[in-house]
C-alpha cells in the first residue's frame, strides 16, 4: 500500500483529496489528511459576519463531512516535515510515512509581528476580520459602535484575499449608511502600496467608487508599531495615522511547521518554495504544494487553490505513473469584490494579464460583468457558498476554464504613445 | 555628485517604472536615482541587484522581504530610498511596481 498524505485539510487539502480519491485505487493508495482542527471554515464569509450578513453558524461545518469515504482525517498537529526520510513527525512522536505527500497548510495572520498590534486594545478597539474569533468580536463591537475614525490597515501587501480589505471598506460604508450614522464614520484605508488600486485598468475604471464612498485613502504608509495609549498607528517613516476603531489585516505567513522544518523561502515568512507552473516543491520531487501555502506569485486565494488542484491532480496522476509532468499553472484567478449595497464587480486575471473589462463567464451573455459594478456579480457572489460547499470542495467540475480565457475580455487598442516606442 | 550626460533615456509608465527591465543599464540607474536625490553607494547597488535577481525568479517583493535579505533592516531601507523604499527602489533597479491583483 503506498502513501499519499496531506497536510491541511482547508480547501486546497480537501479538494486535492477528494480529486486523488476518483482517480487512485483505494487497493493501492492509501490517501490520508493531517489537520490540528477538525472544523471547517468558509472563509469568504468571514468577510460578512462584521456587518450581520451571515451568522456564525452559517460558515461552519465538519471537516470530516466534506471528505469522501475512503480518505483518513487524522486530527492532529504535525511537528516536523521530514522531507529527505519522505516522513512527517505528528505531536505525541508517532511518524507517517509518505510517497507523496501535498503541503496544504495555508497562510495565517501573525499580528504578533507587529508591536502592539496584539496588545491592550485587541478586540476592544483593535481587530481583524481573518480569523473566526477575530470576525464575531467584530460583528459584536459594530452592533453597539457609535461612531468616529475607522481605520483599516494592511500591515502587509503579501496577504490572503488581497481584495477583502477592499470589500470590507465598500460594505463598512454601506453598513453606517444604513444605520443612519454614516455621518458620523470618517473611513480611512490606509496601505504600504501606493493605492487602494495598483493596476492600471483597474485604477481607472473602480478609483471613482472611492470616492463616492468617500473614502480616504493613506498610501506608502508601512506599519511598524501601534500605539495603544494615543490610539495612532506608525509607520517605519514616522507617519501617524489616529484611529477610534482599528481593523487590521496583520502580516500573513504560512504555517510554523514549514519554519519548524526549515522548508520556508528564504524570506522568513515560512511560504513553501513552489514550482509557479507544476507545483512541485523546489526542493524535494514528491513533495507537492498548493493554495496559500506556496510562494508563487498568485494571489492567496481560494479560486486559485481551484484552479491549482486541476493543475495539480493531473501533475500528481503523471507522477505516479512515471510520466513526466505536463499540466501548467498559469496564475489563473477569479475574485468577486463586493461594492456594497446589493452590488459587486469581478476580476479574472493571471500571472500575465491584469484585470480587464468585459463578460464572464460567457462572451456578450455574461451573465457577470468583469470590472462592473453590478448586482449579477453580488449574485454571483452570495451564490458562491452553496458552490463551494457543493461542488468545489467535493472536487467536482465548475464551468468554469481552469486556463483564464480572453472570451469575453475588452482588450483596448494599444495607446498611441505605447506603439510609437 | 558625478554628473552624467549622455544617457539614453529608456521607455517607463506613466508613473516611471521601467517598460522592458533587460534595458536596464546601471548608467541609466545612477542617472534615474539622482532624480530621487540619491547618490547610490555599493549599499544601494547590493540591494538592487538582489531586487532584479528576485524579480528574474518570479518573487513578489515586499519590504519585509527586502529587510530579510540581509542587505539592509526596514529602517535603513528607508533612509537607503527614502518615500516609499520598495517603489522608488523598484524604480532604480527597472523592475515593475510593486502591486496588488487589482
Amino acid at each position: 500500500m503506498k502513501n499519499l498524505l496531506i497536510l491541511g485539510g482547508g480547501t486546497a487539502g480537501t479538494m486535492m483529496a477528494n480529486k486523488l480519491r476518483k482517480e487512485l485505487k483505494a487497493s493501492e493508495w492509501q490517501i490520508r489528511i493531517v489537520d490540528k482542527d477538525p472544523l471547517h471554515y468558509y472563509q469568504p464569509g468571514f468577510l460578512f459576519i462584521p456587518f450581520g450578513i451571515y451568522q456564525p453558524h452559517d460558515i461552519v461545518r465538519t471537516k470530516k463531512e466534506f471528505l469522501a469515504p475512503d480518505i483518513d482525517l487524522l486530527i492532529n498537529e504535525v511537528e516536523e516535515i521530514k522531507g529527505r526520510e519522505n516522513k512527517v513527525l505528528i505531536k505525541g512522536g508517532q511518524e507517517l510515512p509518505y510517497n507523496v505527500l501535498i503541503i496544504a497548510t495555508g497562510a495565517q495572520v501573525v499580528p504578533e509581528e507587529t508591536e502592539g498590534l496584539k496588545a491592550e486594545l485587541w478586540h476592544k478597539d483593535i481587530f481583524d476580520f481573518y480569523t473566526f474569533d477575530g470576525s464575531v468580536a467584530l460583528s459584536k463591537k459594530l452592533e453597539t459602535w457609535e461612531g468616529g475614525k475607522m481605520v483599516i490597515n494592511l500591515a502587509e501587501s503579501v496577504i490572503k484575499c488581497p481584495v477583502a480589505p477592499l470589500e470590507f471598506t465598500f460594505l463598512a460604508d454601506a453598513y453606517f449608511t444604513d444605520k443612519g450614522i454614516r455621518d458620523k464614520v470618517e473611513i480611512i484605508y490606509v496601505t504600504p502600496l501606493s493605492g487602494a488600486f495598483t493596476k492600471p485598468k483597474a485604477t481607472r475604471i473602480l478609483s471613482k467608487l472611492l470616492e463616492e464612498k468617500n473614502i480616504k485613502v493613506v498610501p506608502d504608509f508601512y506599519l511598524q508599531r501601534v500605539d495603544n495609549e494615543r490610539k495612532v498607528i506608525i509607520s517605519y517613516d514616522e507617519q501617524e495615522v489616529p484611529f477610534d476603531l482599528l481593523v487590521s489585516i496583520p502580516v500573513n505567513k504560512g504555517a510554523d511547521v514549514i519554519n519548524r522544518s526549515s522548508m520556508g523561502d528564504e524570506d522568513g515568512l515560512n511560504f513553501v518554495p513552489t514550482d509557479k507552473f507544476t507545483l512541485q516543491s523546489k526542493n524535494f520531487e514528491n513533495i507537492f504544494v498548493i493554495g496559500d501555502a506556496t510562494n508563487v506569485p498568485a494571489s492567496k486565494a481560494g479560486s486559485v487553490a481551484h484552479f491549482e488542484a486541476e493543475i495539480l491532480t493531473e501533475n500528481i496522476l503523471s507522477y505516479v505513473n512515471g510520466m513526466p509532468m505536463e499540466a501548467r499553472f498559469d496564475g489563473h484567478s477569479n475574485c468577486f469584490i463586493e461594492t456594497g449595497y446589493g452590488k459587486a464587480t469581478l476580476i479574472d486575471f493571471n500571472y500575465d494579464t491584469e484585470p480587464l473589462p468585459g463578460k464572464f463567464p460567457w462572451p456578450v451573455l455574461g451573465p457577470m460583468g468583469l470590472l462592473k459594478v453590478n448586482r449579477s456579480n453580488h449574485w454571483g457572489k452570495l451564490a458562491f457558498r452553496w458552490v463551494y460547499w457543493h461542488m468545489l470542495l467535493t472536487g467536482k467540475k465548475l464551468p468554469v476554464s481552469t486556463h483564464m480565457s480572453m472570451a469575453g475580455k475588452e482588450v483596448e487598442p494599444a495607446k498611441e504613445e505605447e506603439v510609437l516606442v | 555628485m558625478e554628473t552624467l550626460v549622455n544617457v539614453p533615456a529608456l521607455a517607463t509608465t506613466e508613473e516611471g517604472y521601467l517598460k522592458n527591465h533587460k534595458e536596464w543599464n546601471e548608467d541609466w540607474a545612477r542617472e534615474t536615482a539622482v532624480q530621487y536625490g540619491i547618490d547610490l553607494t555599493d549599499k544601494h547597488w547590493a540591494l538592487l541587484r538582489w531586487l532584479r535577481q528576485k524579480n528574474e525568479e518570479g518573487v513578489a517583493l515586499t519590504i519585509r522581504k527586502v529587510a530579510n535579505s540581509g542587505l539592509a533592516d526596514i529602517k535603513q531601507f528607508y533612509q537607503l530610498f527614502p518615500g516609499g523604499p520598495l517603489k522608488v527602489s523598484s524604480k532604480i533597479a527597472g523592475i515593475p511596481k510593486p502591486v496588488s491583483c487589482i
